[in-house]
């Protein structure tokens, strides 16, 4: 039996609040994520699926609804307290890594993501090894380079930087807002399957938004799309499986 | 050969208004200018708590903590108030000014007859202008030393993150609005923490003495990473106290060329804004191509 890991009740978040300009973009959403999860999150541009990530990690407040972690509502928690339970890849390679800093420095500020940072010596030399090791496995030869400044790295290795950071300390939840997006096909495809790859090793509960319909029935145990702010598609297991490109195609026609 | 030893006690003295500006204008990646207030905040906090019997050392270090309450000020007004830093740091900076004359009474106070840092035997048992050298010596060594080891914990790389990366940091649960005001408190602390020194070193204090002060601590921070070129951020830090000499000899020759001490705001702008175009004017005089084929003797 799984159990809710997250869940949304009745969410509105609206813009230009008090103007004639409101617009609800999130438009009392009900979604619930169970443990183990890995949702592939589909819809037209402005549908809400950013907002629906922004309004999950705390960057934007939700006017009204509930949105309960195992139960307990953090709707009022702070991006900073949530990191504890969460963690993201964004879209644009440059927002994952701090460019001046190396790539095992990276990996090092990854590694305490959510906890306390004290006074204590950052003991970087101690990890070298085993982020050597970990960077192997996204064979990139992200691990010859661990004492380069990210900023000096390629595209596609920095978001797979990005992606290992996001998963180094192991998140209970894990937002993927299109982060194979801006990088070429093949870099693209490589960092597609190693997402499912780690996803399905460490059983991870993972969100992730995608415009690739081929992605989005490919991967993942479910899918739900998004419409004016509400979740008007929602399949998992056998009837995700059996899902096709046409099928989804006269679906978006149909809601348009 | 005194005007030397004068030139590197000063640049030693000032140098720690370089280490200062670094935390927030190279590490927090933006111009802070508070500094112009805080300056002569401890100065005259210094002076006054001299005057009124405290021993030196507990006023420069009253100097400190004075100093990092303003930049608390605006790193509020930054973090919380959402007003925009440049402007933040103006609006302390300009209050600063008027609490200045409350702590001091006046636009000058002297601290003539007074105990200062540099009133001891050991100090004035040293040649003329040795006293600065060694105490500003003594100075950056402890300050660079805790900057260098703080940069290099946890907190620290949090603090560094939060500058180069202000997204990135929060999705990793840095604080970064705290960073921001902490860099601030700490920066603006070692500023008046020299406003300290430079106050006791001349033995005033003056209300006007912060003008162009963001200009000196940019001149050090800049001529020491023009000077030695690639880095490392430890290695930046010391730099910083090198530059900040180099830029006292650029001032004496200056000087020597027959300006005078009032041409010195004008000098060091020029001074800055010359180093600061350095990038490009290499790429268009092309420097370094030119150097090297003046080199090559092969073909």
């Amino acid at each position: 039996m799984t159990k809710p890991l997250l869940q949304l009740k009745d969410v509105v978040l609206k813009v230009n609040r008090h103007t004639p300009e409101e617009i609800k973009i999130l438009d009392h959403l009900n979604l619930t994520i169970n443990a183990g999860d890995f949702i592939t999150v589909l819809g037209s541009n402005g549908a809400g699926k950013s907002t629906l990530f922004n309004a999950i990690g705390g960057d934007l407040t939700i006017d009204s609804g509930q949105i309960l972690l195992n139960g307990r509502d953090i709707a009022h928690d702070s991006v900073e307290k949530r990191t504890r339970f969460l963690s993201r890849v964004f879209q644009d390679p440059k927002l994952g890594t701090a460019p001046r800093m190396t790539v095992a420095e990276n990996l090092l500020l990854a590694e305490r993501r959510g906890q306390r940072r004290g006074l204590m010596p950052r003991r970087l030399n101690k990890q070298l090894a085993h982020f050597k090791e970990i960077t192997a496995t996204m064979h990139n030869g992200l691990d010859q380079r661990l004492t380069t400044a990210t900023g000096n790295l390629s595209g596609g290795q920095r978001q797979a930087l990005s992606f290992l950071m996001a998963t180094l300390k192991r998140p209970e939840l894990l937002l993927l807002d299109e982060h194979t997006a801006a990088l070429d096909p093949q870099t693209s495809q490589d960092l597609m399957h190693l997402t499912n790859e780690r996803v399905q090793d460490q059983n991870l509960t993972c969100l992730m938004i995608t415009h690739h319909l081929e992605d989005a029935l490919t991967y993942g145990n479910r899918l739900i799309v998004l419409h004016h702010g509400q979740i008007t598609f929602d399949v998992a297991g056998a009837e995700k499986a059996a899902l096709t490109t046409e099928k989804l195609y006269s679906f978006f026609a149909e809601i348009e | 050969m005194s005007l030397m030893v004068s030139a590197i006690g000063q640049g030693l003295l000032w140098a720690v208004l370089g280490v200062g500006l670094f935390l927030t204008f190279r590490i927090l990646d933006f111009a802070d200018m508070t500094v112009e207030g805080t300056f002569p905040l401890g100065a005259a906090t210094c002076v006054a708590a001299i005057s009124n019997g405290m021993s030196p050392i507990v006023a420069t270090l009253l100097a400190f903590i004075v100093g990092s309450l303003a930049g608390l000020i605006t790193g509020l007004l930054y973090t919380k108030g959402h007003i925009p830093i440049l402007l933040a740091g103006i609006l302390v900076m300009t209050a600063c000014y008027s609490v200045n004359l409350r702590i001091m009474g006046r636009a000058n106070v002297s601290l003539l007859g007074k105990a200062t840092l540099f009133k001891n035997h050991f100090l004035e048992g040293l040649p003329q202008y040795f006293d600065s050298v060694f105490l500003g010596t003594l100075v950056m060594v402890v300050v660079t030393g805790i900057v260098i080891y703080f940069l290099q914990t946890q907190l620290g790389q949090g603090f560094i993150a939060t500058g180069d990366n202000q997204t990135m940091a929060r999705s990793l649960g840095i604080n970064t609005d705290n960073m921001k005001i902490m860099g601030l408190m700490v920066s603006n602390g070692l500023i008046a923490f020299g406003g300290a020194l430079v106050a006791q070193n001349n033995g005033y204090a003056d209300v006007n003495m912060g003008i162009g002060i963001i200009v000196i601590a940019l001149a050090s921070i800049i001529i020491g990473e023009v000077a030695f070129g690639d880095l490392t951020l430890n290695q930046r830090l010391v730099a910083v106290t090198l530059g900040s000499i180099l830029y006292r000899f650029v001032l004496l020759i200056v000087l020597k060329l027959g300006f005078n001490a009032n041409d010195l705001n004008l000098l060091s702008a020029i001074v800055l804004a010359l180093c600061m175009m350095l990038p490009v004017f290499k790429q268009a005089f092309n420097f370094k191509h030119i150097l090297k084929r003046g080199l090559d003797t092969n073909d």
